[in-house]
């Protein structure tokens, strides 16, 4: 008898999101040796999920990425079903019932909310919104940032909120050879912000930023990073934290932000203030954003269990714009469990389950940012996507044997009348982007009307 | 800039840092592992996954480690590359408690 990945009976899987995960566990199914039909279906024209449209522009080296993703999609087990929304354009029962095995890689595409008064006033932005503008994110194309007021806010201090603030704090001259959108750098151009906080809520050596990201701001030509001294004081279990194995990176984080505290000013035009122990409880304006009041915290509890705890005192920054940075959380797709609090899809090692704790649902599964939760940088999702497909191939004997996979996929999108695009067309795409970069020193200038791609990918 | 594997790799070998990077630029020779600077992307998903703390970025080294940043430069390139996890050398527990980890 023949079982499923043998040379006469292939394995259909989908995976439903073309980021990270999507694309390392499509490596790790061909890697198997089993044969294999693997169709990355993904919303966008365009792939790569978060490295093309998270990662800063300023930071090139790390899209490289993309350069393994290239060769996975060169294997021909390997097959882009891009502009084909999941739940949308197809659903979750009809890619159940088309394949052996489904496996949902489709990121945490939204904001956690604050929950505070006035987060809605105009000026009250999400960082979500704002790196998918500068990204050129086709669903941010028309998003407007007012950046005519001095001060900007970013609450939050992982690593998202120092792209933001980088972004606001560099030249245009420091972006303008970078991938950022052109309508983004047009907009910079004409910022009038001079002064960035970057607001935590707990101490300093609790801030979620990496010390190389940290680093950086030390060598922005255009702005001067900088702490109060005072606020670098640690209580004992912050002190016991850093000293300790566990803590090697907020040490270095600390040890830079007291290059910060002693910075001299040079008169560069902007100046970036991290602060620490403050809370946002609500942003007050008329017609929008004036000022953000916080309540001052204290830390309490055990050495890396440290929490924040209000203490009744209020401070305000006036401010014209701010970006919440306080995370991502996922978006639940109609008929796939989704476990609300942690806005993630319940799983186990990969294996999605009915609910949180709840039964394995037999051949659906799942692996990235939606399985883990928004943290983790690239690699991590390399190690995840291993784990969801060792789930899935210990599995192959319980899998449903009889599925069309492709043929019957396109059957789906033809009757729902979606054209999709494939990789060949994707990489027409590309090839337009980098050309309509060059003249402007830049790497590429995305498209970012999902019209604008489907003309080059059908042209 | 780059990141480089140093000393405390040798006879070590738990090859955790393999699994998240994500390019692929580990190599291996019986000893140790070396990261090709020409492949790695400075992410820096390697470095808190090292249980002897063996990985550094470039301008982090510590003193009088410095001649790492060649070695791996000229190892890595013809050494086979590691892409999976593989078993640690026998002696790698052992080795992990002499350097106090
Ligand atoms: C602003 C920002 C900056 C970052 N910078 C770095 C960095 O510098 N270095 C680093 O190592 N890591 C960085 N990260 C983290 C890194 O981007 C993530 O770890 C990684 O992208 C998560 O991979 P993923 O595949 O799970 O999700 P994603 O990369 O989000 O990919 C999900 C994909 O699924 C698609 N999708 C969603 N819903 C559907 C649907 N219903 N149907 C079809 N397709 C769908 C999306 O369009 C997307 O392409 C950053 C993250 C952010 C948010
Ligand atoms: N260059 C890079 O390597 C890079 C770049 C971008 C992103 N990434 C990765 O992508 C992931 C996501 O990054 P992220 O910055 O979105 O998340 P993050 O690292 O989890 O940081 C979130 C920040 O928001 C704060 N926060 C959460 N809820 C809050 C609230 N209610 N009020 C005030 N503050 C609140 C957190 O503080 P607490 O600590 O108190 O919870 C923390 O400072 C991370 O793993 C990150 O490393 C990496
Ligand atoms: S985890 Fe550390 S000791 Fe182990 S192989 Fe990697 S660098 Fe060497
Ligand atoms: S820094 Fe990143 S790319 Fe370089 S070796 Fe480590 S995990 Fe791989």
């Amino acid at each position: 008898m023949s079982s499923l990945g043998d040379e006469s009976s292939p394995l259909r899987v989908a995976i439903i999101g073309s980021g990270p995960s999507g694309f390392y566990a499509t490596e790790a199914l061909i890697k198997s040796g089993l044969n294999v039909e693997i169709d990355l279906i993904e919303r966008l024209p365009a792939p790569y999920g978060l490295v093309r449209n998270g990662v800063a522009p300023d930071h090139p080296k790390l899209k490289q990425a993309i350069e393994v993703y290239k060769k996975v999609a060169q294997n021909p087990e390997f097959n882009f079903v891009g502009n084909v929304t999941v739940g949308v354009d197809i659903t979750a029962e009809d890619l159940q019932q088309t394949y052996h095995a489904v496996m949902y890689t489709c990121g945490a595409e939204t904001d956690r909310q604050l929950g505070i008064p006035g987060e809605d006033l105009a000026g009250s932005h999400t960082a979500t919104e704002f790196v998918g503008w500068y990204n050129g994110h086709p669903d941010y194309r028309d998003r407007t940032f007012d950046l005519s007021h001095e001060t900007a806010v970013v609450i939050g201090q992982g690593n998202v909120a120092a792209d933001v603030a980088r972004i606001l704090a560099k030249s245009v001259d420091e972006l303008k050879h970078t991938d950022i959108a052109q309508h983004a750098l047009d907009a910079l151009a004409e910022s009038r912000v001079r002064t960035i906080y970057v607001v935590g809520r707990r101490g300093p050596a609790q801030a979620k930023f990496a010390s190389k990201e940290l680093k950086e701001f030390l060598e922005i030509e255009n702005c001067r990073p900088y702490i109060d001294p005072v606020e670098l004081e640690l209580n004992p279990a912050s002190e016991e934290e850093i000293n300790s194995k566990a803590g090697r990176g907020n040490k270095k984080n600390v040890e830079i932000f007291h290059q910060f505290a002693g910075s001299e000013d040079t008169g560069k035009p902007r100046i970036c203030i991290a602060t620490f122990l403050k809370s946002p409880l609500r942003l007050e304006g008329g017609e929008r954003l004036e000022k953000v009041v916080f309540e001052a915290n204290e830390l309490s509890g055990e050495p890396f269990g440290q929490s924040a705890q209000g203490t009744g005192q209020t401070t305000e920054i006036a401010c014209g714009i701010l970006f919440r940075s306080i995370g991502y959380n996922g978006v639940p797709i109609p008929g796939v469990p989704f476990y609300d609090r942690w806005g993630t899809i319940p799983n186990d090692a990969g294996r999605i389950t009915s609910e949180q704790g709840g039964a394995v649902v037999p051949g659906l599964y799942t692996a990235g940012w939606i399985k883990r939760g928004p943290s983790g940088i690239i690699g991590t999702n390399r190690a995840c996507a291993v784990e969801s497909v060792e789930s899935l191939l210990a599995d192959l004997g319980q899998l449903d044997a009889d599925r069309p996979g492709r043929e019957g996929l396109y059957q789906i999108l033809g009757r729902n009348g979606v054209r999709h695009v494939n990789f060949i067309q994707w990489e027409k795409i590309d090839a337009a982007e980098v050309a309509a970069g060059e003249p402007k020193g830049k790497p590429r200038e995305k498209f970012t009307r999902q019209a604008e791609m489907l003309a080059v990918a059908n042209g | 800039m780059t990141t480089v594997v140093t000393e405390n790799c040798k006879g070590c070998r738990f090859t955790d840092c393999v699994a998240v990077c994500p390019v692929a630029c580990f190599h291996y020779d019986d000893e140790m592992l070396y990261i090709d600077p020409d492949v790695c992307i400075d992410c820096s998903a390697c470095i808190p996954e090292c249980p002897v703390e063996a990985i550094f970025e470039e301008d982090d080294l510590p003193e009088g480690q410095e001649q790492w940043i060649e070695i791996n430069a000229e190892k890595a390139p013809d050494l086979p590359l590691i892409e999976e996890p593989m078993e640690a050398l026998p002696e790698a527990e052992q080795r992990k408690a002499d350097l106090g980890f």
